[in-house]
């Protein structure tokens, strides 16, 4: 086993929990979150949570399950619409809610893994989002300026990744999961298939080892559908 | 009379041009897709990282890592590709998306758009929504003409909190279609709907429009 090898979530997750402290997680909406990981923070009891994530799950699965477990205190996210718990904590000023366009959300993630501090953009210009913040006019359009973001934290779901840190994701599953690889001062990921060193062209690696602290392969991946939409074969199609 | 949510998004179809690359939002929007005239090349962004949508899956398809935007299944194409969220939005507001075709809560005169939040009613969240109206070179909204209590949509200032300030361009109900000219903060009526008339029209608009 390699130094970021590790054999489960709860072992990933061992020695880097506070209560209070901030933790990014990849995914849009039940699309390529660290299930597992999810699971091993509910089961370790971390409270007071700043939660980074798109989406807030579902009831009853992904973040809803932190939800539903009263460990989140604030989220920053771009849509929680799909949430009914959190619609009623959220009204009963039980959790704190900071929306971000989610482009912005992206972006403010992918600034602070890079070292850049804050940056102008349209996104939000004239509206409730700009409250607040610094505008400027570059060639004579409008921007306001964002911060980025960083946290204590990022659990990512990747695809595929080699036990040197090495991610690839799939599909629409990557969405959030890259930018949040580097925001976090830790970085643990959960992935489908584990694999040597050499084993993933290096020309394929969508998130390069540097970024991961500690990765596992996930016991068990439910995977779950928001909405199963399919259509009918058409006649006559082979 | 009115048109039909079909009428509506064959309507939004025909802003469409060959090589678009264009992001429809949820609801009439998405119907925009089975508009799309047979030999014209219109490639669809899902802005949770997809460029090239192809139709849903059949149900021996379905694919958990493969969904769009409003989190159905999907497939993909032979020319489709896939990119991080932060690269879903450089495309967006670089200005590389030809067509953004979303709905929409409220619209003003001055092109002013709200289509997030009503203030005291859960608020559900922005999504992609304000960066796809602030980067997006043409922002097509359709949207029933008035609201269930017969309250107008079209109005002289968004009553509600804006999504984006003098975005919209194009305006298509189902009783009309009006372009935004946004300096002259008026709009103009391009179509009216099969057996609409332009006083019917007139009672239901409250934003200034010339005929």
């Amino acid at each position: 086993m390699s130094r970021k090898t590790v054999a489960t979530a709860a072992e990933a997750l061992d020695g880097l929990l506070f209560d209070g402290m901030t933790i990014m997680a990849g995914g849009f909406g039940l699309c390529g979150i660290p299930e597992n990981l999810i699971a091993a923070l509910r089961a370790h009891g971390v409270r007071n949570l700043t939660v980074i994530s798109n989406n807030c799950g579902v009831d009853g699965f992904g973040l809803g399950l932190l939800l539903e477990n009263g460990q989140i205190r604030k989220m920053i996210s771009s849509y929680v619409g799909e949430n009914k718990l959190f619609e009623k904590l959220y009204l009963s000023g039980e959790l704190e809610l900071e929306f971000n366009p989610q482009g912005t959300l992206a972006e403010r993630i992918r600034a602070g893994g890079a070292g850049i501090p804050a940056f102008y953009t349209k996104t939000g210009y004239g509206t409730l989002i700009a409250e607040g913040k610094e505008t400027r006019s570059f060639n004579g359009e409008h921007y306001i300026m964002e911060t980025a973001l960083t946290a204590d934290l990022s659990i990512v779901k990747a695809w595929k990744g080699d036990t040197a840190g090495n991610l690839v994701y799939r599909k629409t599953a990557r969405n959030f999961n890259p930018m949040m690889a580097t925001a976090g001062r830790a970085c643990v990921v959960e992935v489908e298939h584990l694999v040597e060193p050499g084993q993933i062209d290096p020309d394929h690696i969508h998130t390069p080892s540097i970024y991961v602290d500690r990765i596992f392969q996930g016991a068990v991946f439910e995977k779950r559908i928001e909405r199963v939409t399919t259509r009918e074969p058409e006649q006559g199609a082979v | 009379m009115a048109w039909t949510r079909d009428e509506m998004a064959a309507r939004a179809a025909r802003e469409l041009q060959d090589g678009f690359y264009v992001n429809l939002g949820i609801g009439i929007p998405t119907l925009v897709s089975n508009h799309i005239p047979p030999g014209m090349s219109v490639t669809l962004q899902s802005e949770n990282g997809m460029l090239g949508m192809g139709p849903f899956p059949l149900s021996d398809e379905v694919d958990a890592d493969l969904i769009n935007a409003g989190k159905q299944t999907i497939t993909e194409l032979p020319s489709s590709s896939y990119f991080s969220s932060s690269d879903s939005f450089a495309m967006v507001r670089g200005g590389h998306i030809n067509l953004s075709i979303l709905g929409a809560m409220q619209v003003a005169q001055n092109g002013d758009l709200a289509n997030w939040m009503v203030p005291g009613k859960m608020v559900k969240g922005m999504g992609g929504a304000m960066d796809l109206v602030a980067g997006v070179k043409r922002v097509v909204v359709v949207m029933e003409h008035c609201e269930k209590s017969g309250a107008p949509k079209l109005l002289k200032a968004c009553t509600l909190p804006l999504t984006g300030a003098r975005v919209v361009d194009l305006v298509i109900t189902d009783l009309a279609v009006f372009a935004v000219d946004k300096a002259a903060e008026t709009l103009k009526l391009l179509e009216l709907a099969d057996g609409v008339t332009l006083d019917h029209l007139r009672d239901r608009t409250e934003a200034r429009f010339v005929a």
